[in-house]
């Protein structure tokens, strides 16, 4: 992993402000650093959401973090790279996800934030589960973050060397 | 011994977070989902061929012919939803 960038996997809520402020002090060549903040909705498939708790594969998550910046780092010609994680119980308007990427340019940081989330949104095993008025029940992948995923690849298909197949539910 | 490892829905309905479990024959991550489905209920249903689940082998995502050894770390999860 190159030493400029920081990946985390954690409970804690995170500063944006302060993460920014790290970022941009890192190197004087930075001319941009393009953001995502994943925040938790209060709503999903149309029913209340009061709380969501998010598990994780611990050791596999870090790893498959750190492959996909690098795989970005491959692409683009960056000189930092920040992505937090949340894992835990979050309730609506918390921060769950941050993105920060740094280049000389605005062209490489927004790409690069761009395809970090979402080879992060199909890659990185991390689960939800929603808690609603009728109980709790596990979010289900959406075919639309395959998509989106798929997309940087037009080449290969959003099935990647997967064991099971996807069966389609939850699209957008 | 294989380390088999589930999580979030499936850890739910499997009732079980990780267990060990002899190499499997075939010595394929195929050979250890027939082993699993052989148990019927719950297992032969969540890990019937065309289900949307994912298997990685020592915290890599593995396909279908991915050999083991015998002393993997194997994680069975449903599709990822984080972000």
């Amino acid at each position: 992993m190159n030493p400029a960038d920081r990946i985390r996997v954690q409970t804690a809520a995170f500063d944006v402000g302060a993460e920014h402020t790290r970022i941009a002090a890192l190197d004087q060549g930075i001319g941009a650093i393009a953001s995502f903040t994943g925040l938790m909705r209060n709503r999903n498939e149309g029913d209340a959401v009061t709380a969501m708790t998010l598990e994780h594969y611990p050791g596999m998550t870090e790893s498959a973090l750190v492959e996909i910046v690098t795989a970005a780092r491959t692409r683009w010609a960056l000189q930092a790279v920040t992505v937090v994680h949340r894992v835990g119980r979050l309730v609506p308007g918390d921060p769950i996800v941050l993105v920060l990427t740094a280049a000389a340019h605005r062209g490489e940081a927004f790409a690069a934030c761009e395809f970090i989330m979402d080879y992060l949104k199909t890659r990185a095993p991390f689960w939800k589960k929603e808690e609603t008025p009728a109980g709790s029940r596990w979010v289900e992948a959406r075919t639309s973050d395959d998509e989106a995923s798929a997309r940087w690849n037009p080449s290969r298909s959003a099935a990647q060397n997967d064991a099971g197949s996807r069966s389609g539910e939850g699209a957008d | 011994m294989l380390t088999v490892l589930y999580f979030a829905r499936l850890r739910e309905t499997f009732g079980i977070d990780r267990e060990t479990l002899p190499l499997p024959a075939p010595a394929t991550v195929e050979g250890l989902l027939a082993t699993l489905r052989g148990r019927g209920g719950a297992w032969a249903s969540e890990l019937a061929p065309g289900r949307a689940f994912r298997v990685a082998v020592d915290q890599r995502v593995a396909g279908l012919d991915t050999p083991l050894a015998g002393n993997e770390e194997v994680a069975i999860f449903p599709p990822v939803t984080g972000g």
